[in-house]
């Protein structure tokens, strides 16, 4: 066993530079708090974890299985007031109200995606936006229930110490991130979701027609991606404390576009890049001059995104620094001559 | 009351009209959903405050400056933001959102997120049938209707319409019948953005001027386009009145419940999209080819 993990160690991941920069980039994260004492930045980074699972859950329905969203705000919005009512009302502690808000949020995207079965493309993204919207109002409304524009407060802590809610929300993190790359790598063995994903969102007609129930699997992603959000949404509202219309609010479902976007869409590591880059990126810009323009300054990156990197900064760096070897599809380092398993000439 | 609703109606049904025909003629052409349609219309009511009321220029020029500099405005924006993704269409929405993003915050640096009002472009009031009507309203609404007539005279008479509507159809065979199907693309934004521009001209007297004003046209709008049924002009028409309608009487009855006029709308717009995706009037689009 041992053995074998250092077997892959040695041949799988240390010869390719993305893989190694992963595996970098995890162990630094896992360290960062017992270098780094302020709680500032430990805080910046707690939040980051929690939106990556909210980004990569969005890449899951909408890059992924082509079910472009434009309201993934709702099921974010559904766990994080699931929790904060359940425990102003029931008095229910962490242990009961996240699972029970991550449940709640994958049966919001079940109902929600029988409207959306019949919609497709541009169709789809204006009827997804117009949820958290209604939401929004609904929450209004009941403002002696929800507390309207203020929200809900007085939520118990995740943990005792910053410390301890960064690892909870890390592991949470990786976890899901673990399954959400295992149910969406097309190449596996064990589960064919990620392939008949890959299928939905090429050619709908055609998936059917080899057999494929679309709609069962087009459930399947909703759900999924609800659950993420869901859990998402739950731990932001017991590391922040508080809930508000603002989990709900349009800008927070165009958050997770413009990660997954900036990264790579259609990559579960595009995700993960987007949010460390540019949640941290945003939380520096808030305490400089600039930080009133903000949202300009990430308009504008999203943008030129578009514009010059369609395929997102991850995506492009990668491109830059493997190359796949012609014969037998092997990753290796862009430097390379020849491959480094059937050293057929690289370039 | 009921002359106040008919007049309120019929202006607001007009301005949502002249914005959502131009939504609609950019979608039905290019496939673009233009989220930064509104963002235009915004640009021109700030324009407008900003001839008059800071540079203290006469109506008239500042209608035709306006107009002017918001159409090229849209047209720079066309071609060299949406036009490179136009065939991805989560992109654009969210190349839209971001410009208009940019847009909002821009007015927001340069103005700030003060509330700015027009004078009436012509003061006083009229009489009509014994119903006191403001001048500023008969002015909208003949702006509204002349301009609903032009748009529609250049859509089925002049050869750039004919090109329109081709290329709205069926752009791969209007490209062979010698059609230039990017200019025309380009024609329809300029004729949208225009659009949008001379809707804030006519309804900036009338609203207040603030850096989030797109946001509540853009949710009526795309209520109005799909229950009239994205791409077809009469739709959007008729749709836009339905809508103005429903607002003012959310509006005029139940002052407390004004923010539920947009639940509603949404509402409409959810059972419409689920009931009959193509709209009243809607023209169902074939598979694109690929």
């Amino acid at each position: 066993m041992l053995r074998r993990l250092l077997k892959d160690f040695r041949w799988g991941l240390l010869p390719v530079p993305g893989r190694l920069i992963a595996l970098i980039f995890f162990v630094a994260l896992f360290i960062f708090p017992l270098i780094v004492q302020t709680t500032y930045p430990v805080r910046v980074l707690t939040i980051a974890n929690i939106f990556v699972i909210f980004a990569v859950s969005w890449d899951l329905l909408s890059g992924y299985t082509g079910q472009v969203n434009f309201g993934h705000a709702l099921f974010f919005g559904v766990g994080a007031y699931t929790v904060a009512l359940l425990n102003k009302y029931f008095g229910l502690q962490p242990w009961a109200t996240i699972p029970i808000g991550t449940v709640v949020a994958a049966l919001v995207g079940v109902v929600t995606c029988i409207p959306a079965l019949r919609l497709r493309g541009p169709y789809l993204s204006l009827l997804t936006m117009a949820f958290p919207i209604m939401l929004v109002y609904i929450v209004m409304a009941f403002k002696d229930v929800t507390g309207g524009e203020y929200g809900i407060g007085g939520i118990p802590r995740l943990a005792s110490t910053p410390t301890q809610e960064y690892y909870i929300c890390l592991a949470a993190m990786t976890a899901s991130v673990f399954i959400m790359y295992k149910l969406t790598d097309a190449r596996s063995s064990l589960v064919r979701t990620g392939l008949i994903f890959h299928a939905i969102r090429e050619d709908e007609i055609a998936a059917r027609a080899t057999g494929i129930n679309t709609i069962r699997y087009k459930i399947l992603a909703f759900a999924i991606g609800g659950l993420f959000a869901g859990l998402a949404g739950v731990l932001y509202t017991h590391v922040l404390r508080a809930t508000g219309p603002s989990s709900l609010a349009l800008t927070m479902s165009f958050q997770a576009i413009i990660w997954v976007v900036f990264g790579g869409i259609v990559s579960i590591y595009g995700a993960v890049v987007g949010v460390y880059t540019l949640y941290p990126f945003v939380e520096l810009l808030r305490r400089t001059l600039i930080g009133r323009y903000r949202l300009l300054v990430m308009a504008v990156i999203v943008i030129l995104i578009l514009l010059f990197m369609p395929e997102g900064v991850a995506v492009w760096i990668r491109d830059k620094i493997e190359r796949e070897c012609p014969r037998c599809k092997l990753t290796n380092a862009a430097w390379r001559r020849e491959c480094r398993a059937c050293s057929a000439p690289l370039r | 009351m009921l002359e106040l609703i008919i007049v309120l109606t019929l202006v607001t049904g007009g301005v949502y009209a002249l914005l959502a025909i131009g939504f609609s003629l950019i979608f039905g052409n290019a496939r673009v959903i233009n989220l930064a349609h509104t963002a235009f219309f915004m640009a021109a009511a700030y324009g407008m405050w900003y001839f008059m009321r800071q540079l203290g220029l006469g109506v008239i020029e500042s209608i035709v400056i306006t107009v002017l500099a918001v159409t090229i405005l849209g047209l720079l924006a066309y071609w060299f933001l949406i036009n490179r993704i136009r065939e991805h269409h989560a992109a654009v929405l969210l190349m839209t959102v971001a410009l208009a993003l940019v847009f909002q915050e821009i007015f927001l640096g340069i103005f700030s997120s003060r509330y700015r009002t027009i004078p009436s472009l012509i003061p006083g009031y009229s009489e009509i049938f014994g119903i006191r009507v403001l001048n500023q309203h008969l002015l909208s609404l003949g702006i509204v209707a002349v301009v609903i007539v032009v748009v529609w005279l250049i859509l089925t008479k002049t050869k750039l319409g004919i090109a329109i509507r081709a290329t709205a159809q069926d752009a791969e065979v209007a490209n062979l019948m010698g059609i230039s199907v990017p200019r025309t693309l380009l024609m329809t934004m300029g004729i949208a953005t225009a659009l949008a521009a001379i809707a804030a001209v006519v309804v900036a007297p009338l609203w207040v001027v603030y850096p989030y004003m797109w946001n509540a046209p853009l949710v009526m709008i795309l209520v109005i386009v799909v229950l009239g049924g994205l791409g077809s002009t009469k739709g959007s028409i008729i749709g836009a009145f339905i809508v103005a309608l429903v607002e003012v009487l959310v509006g005029t009855l139940m002052p407390s419940g004004a923010y539920l006029k947009f639940m509603f709308a949404m509402l409409v717009m959810i059972i419409v999209l689920v009931v009959r995706p193509g709209g009243l009037f809607g023209i169902v689009f074939e598979e694109e080819r690929l």
